[in-house]
């Protein structure tokens, strides 16, 4: 991945996302059937009557995905946004001051991390109420401390650095250090891991669909997963397919995060010749 | 030595550089020997491929792109270039020993020293009692109880200390050739002139040829029977010592040589009014680790008086853990102190002692020059923005403050079209010349420059201190310029304190100081600096020339 030029992986990824999208957004003129009909004879394969085939129920696997895309997408963008929006914030007052604001913020972060992920999500869901908004709120709370720590540790070794003494020299003020000075250069590894936390959140969507805590009137990828994983070996097509949608979007976001990461970084734009 | 070959010929190396480079070759054509206990120093500036030709000599190439594409490399009469891998892996470590600049990353942190020197004893096949030998080499090398010296870590160590064991580490396996990188760089002037000994000593009990790489005319002084110049990556100059030093052939030789600045105070300018005064500053750091095994607090800075006048330099050298940095940080606000006044004249009474919020007209006028000129840039910004940063954060309106970043980039001569690039895309040179218009943007009084060229080429060096002299006398800012170098310090400084675990042992007339130290430190610190006198560059014209060592 890194032989490919820069532009290329920002391209790659940002065409294969806007795609992906429109889909999304086009769903009720895009999709062939009503993803909930029961329109044919349970699991035809694909390439019949049925471009992709039908599910345990006969419903058309094509107009699922397409309208999956929605709220997969929906999920795992807002929830991820939240939750890098939370992590960093925390991480990046607790790495910054240090002392007693870092120490409430790790006790903090630990008091999230020492409950079980998917149970802490159930729970929230459970006390929520099932729907689309109460899933993106239990995923963000439950996959924000991996942020927060990690944002926290890139804070504690660039706060030290000369620049930002520079900075403290010149008489800036702590929030313009934070966002002008530090946070640029702690962005990368934060890109990185918000580009697999999509993923993580899409398929805890799909967990918890599966168990039927997930909105019961919205079609998504998970759902399609989750409710065909005990056919598996007599229709493959249900699980992977909705699988490689997972994979070319995840695939697509950390490209493009990538792209956008190595792009906004000057010493990749100017690295020319090797100096010996 | 007579028709005999020698120990080490290298003939025409070349070794090319990856296409795209600004130029085709890392080293082009390189001929050179070592005789058998003689040493042959390596000098140029960083680039010019002195590194790589020690490390080519064994192969040990930094990179799979640099590739050696001529020339032959004959080590008693044998071609390394051409040997197969296992043979020439019984040559490194074997026949030829390898001194590193940085002895902490060189050895790994994780095992004990006995261990790290016994690795290589067992894979040269050493016969005989090895756990002796080892203890053996610790104490040739000077390093005393070798018996528990061998139980520790490199952490455990000091500075001078690993680069003993890293040497010891050399000598292990009896080379006949012993190539040194910069292996003093990163020391203290008084554990350099130990290093140095050590390595002179070394070599007249085993006989070895010593290939020295360094960028330091003074250590070429104290150690060459031969010198030869490099320059991006061709043999500039070669010949014996006095004759490269005292009566360099080739205009870059006479160069370099002329800027490495004499051990000689300048004329020492008059007093102007009082600009800095500051009394009894202190700075303890708290001791680290949990309860039950807590060291004592350790005193960095304990009681300074300093006093700078406007358009005056006062030098502070010391060794590295002196506290000079930390007084430095003091002096700047960036660390508060323990206890102290110092007040800014027109500025503040007694800034130490203010609220943070108060601090902006401090801020303004004080500014740091900091060592690492790679660090001190923000590398996502554009070196106009980082210029024009401090007055857009003072409340000057952009567009103003970007335009006057353009002309503070001219007076320090940097292409001010350049304001639109990156950090990544200037030399160390440049960048400390980018960081000192930073400074100059907020029309700085009171200059803290803490080692500002000490990772700079020496012919860089030159042109910075040339650069903050020359602003100093324009606009009569007053300086304190931190160094661990004295040759440096007495290129700059009015006055001279010589600071040493937290205390300032001396202090007055940079003449004064260089001539006749009255502290016991301040002698033996100026006891250590290679003497250079006798070089053409350095000498004072009516000096007898002395030669080195």
């Amino acid at each position: 991945m890194n032989a490919l030029p820069v532009n290329w992986r920002l391209w790659i990824g940002a065409c294969t996302l806007t795609a992906i999208a429109l889909v999304a957004l086009g769903a009720p003129w895009l999709a062939p059937h009503d993803p909930w009909a029961l329109l044919g004879p349970p699991l035809a394969p694909p390439g019949g009557e049925f471009a992709l085939g039908t599910d345990l129920l006969g419903r058309d696997l094509l107009s699922g995905l397409i309208h999956g895309a929605r709220v997969s997408l929906l999920i795992g963008l807002a929830s991820t946004v939240c939750a890098l929006a939370i992590g960093i914030t925390l991480g990046a007052v607790a790495g910054y001051f240090g002392g007693l604001a870092d120490r409430v913020v790790v006790r903090f972060t630990e008091f999230f991390q020492v409950i079980p992920a998917f149970l802490f999500a159930i729970l929230l869901v459970a006390i929520m109420r099932p729907g689309l908004r109460s899933v993106i709120v239990a995923v963000a709370l439950v996959t924000w401390p991996p942020v927060a720590r990690l944002v926290r540790s890139e804070f504690l070794t660039l706060r030290s650095r000369e620049f930002v003494e520079a900075a403290r020299a010149l008489g800036l003020g702590h929030g313009q250090i934070i966002l002008r000075e530090i946070l640029p250069n702690a962005l990368p590894p934060v890109i990185a891991v918000g580009s697999l936390m999509v993923a993580t959140a899409i398929l805890t969507e799909s967990s918890l669909s599966f168990l039927g805590l997930a909105d019961p009137n919205l079609i998504s990828w998970g759902y399609i997963i989750g409710s065909s994983r005990s056919v598996f070996r007599d229709a493959w097509w249900l699980s992977v397919l909705p699988g490689l949608c997972l994979f070319v979007t995840v695939l697509s976001i950390s490209l493009l995060a990538d792209g956008l990461g190595d792009s906004r970084n000057p010493l990749l734009r100017s690295r020319r010749g090797l100096s010996p | 030595m007579t028709a005999a070959a020698p120990l080490l010929d290298i003939r025409g190396l070349t070794v090319e550089l990856p296409p795209g480079g600004d130029r085709r070759h890392a080293i082009e054509d390189l001929w050179l020997r070592v005789e058998s206990g003689r040493t042959l120093c390596v000098v140029g500036e960083s680039g010019s491929g002195k590194s790589l030709a020690a490390a080519a000599i064994v192969r040990l190439m930094p990179s799979p792109r640099l590739r050696i594409s001529g020339g032959q490399v004959l080590l008693d009469g044998r071609d390394t270039l051409a040997m197969g891998m296992s043979e020439l892996l019984a040559v490194r470590g074997g026949r030829v020993g390898y001194v590193f600049q940085d002895p902490l990353s060189c050895l790994n942190p994780l095992e004990r020293i006995g261990r790290q020197v016994r690795e290589v004893l067992d894979r040269h096949g050493w016969a005989g009692d090895r756990a002796a030998r080892v203890n053996r080499l610790l104490a040739d090398v000077g390093l005393p109880q070798p018996g528990q010296i061998v139980h520790k870590y490199p952490w455990q160590l000091s500075g001078g200390q690993r680069q003993r064991v890293m040497i010891a580490m050399a000598l292990a396996a009896d080379p006949a050739l012993l190539i040194a990188d910069e292996p003093t760089a990163a020391l203290d002037v008084t554990t350099q002139a130990q290093i140095l000994r050590l390595l002179r000593e070394q070599q007249a009990q085993r006989g070895l040829g010593l290939l020295l790489i360094t960028h330091d005319f003074g250590v070429v002084a104290e150690m060459a029977d031969e010198v030869a110049v490099l320059k991006d990556g061709r043999l500039v100059e070669h010949g014996d010592r006095a004759q490269v030093l005292g009566r360099p052939r080739e205009a870059y030789t006479r160069r370099l040589l002329a800027a490495v600045p004499p051990l000689l105070a300048r004329a020492a300018r008059t007093g102007g009014q009082p600009l800095l005064q500051a009394t009894g500053l202190r700075k303890t750091w708290a001791a680290t680790g949990p309860w039950w095994r807590r060291g004592a607090p350790t005193p960095a800075v304990a009681g300074v008086d300093l006093r700078v006048d406007r358009g005056e330099t006062v030098a502070v050298v010391g060794e590295s853990g002196s506290g000079k940095s930390t007084l430095a940080r003091l002096l700047a606000r960036l660390t508060q102190a323990d206890g102290g006044k110092a007040s800014l004249q027109g500025i503040a009474e007694d800034y130490l002692s203010m609220p943070a919020r108060q601090l902006g007209p401090l801020r303004r006028a004080v500014q740091m020059v900091f060592q690492d000129p790679f660090a001190s840039l923000n590398p996502r910004h554009t070196v106009g923005h980082s210029v024009a940063m401090g007055p857009i954060a003072c409340g000057t309106p952009r567009d103003q403050a970007l335009r006057e970043a353009r002309e503070l980039l001219e007076r320090v001569r940097v292409d001010p079209r350049a304001a639109d690039r990156y950090p990544s895309e200037f030399s160390g040179g440049q960048r400390q010349r980018i960081v000192i218009a930073r400074a100059l943007a907020m029309r700085a009084r009171l200059l803290i420059a803490d080692e500002p060229v000490s990772a700079l080429d020496v012919s860089v060096q030159a042109e910075i201190l040339d650069l903050l002299e020359e602003i100093q006398q324009r606009d009569g800012v007053g300086m304190v310029f931190i160094t661990h170098d004295l040759r440096v310090a007495a290129r700059m400084a009015d006055r001279i304190m010589v600071m040493n675990r937290g205390e300032i042992v001396e202090s007055g007339n940079a003449a004064a100081v260089l001539a006749a130290p009255a502290h016991p430190y301040t002698r033996e610190l100026l006891l250590a600096v290679p003497r250079m006198e006798g070089a053409s560059g350095c000498a004072p014209p009516h000096d007898t020339a002395t030669g080195g060592a």
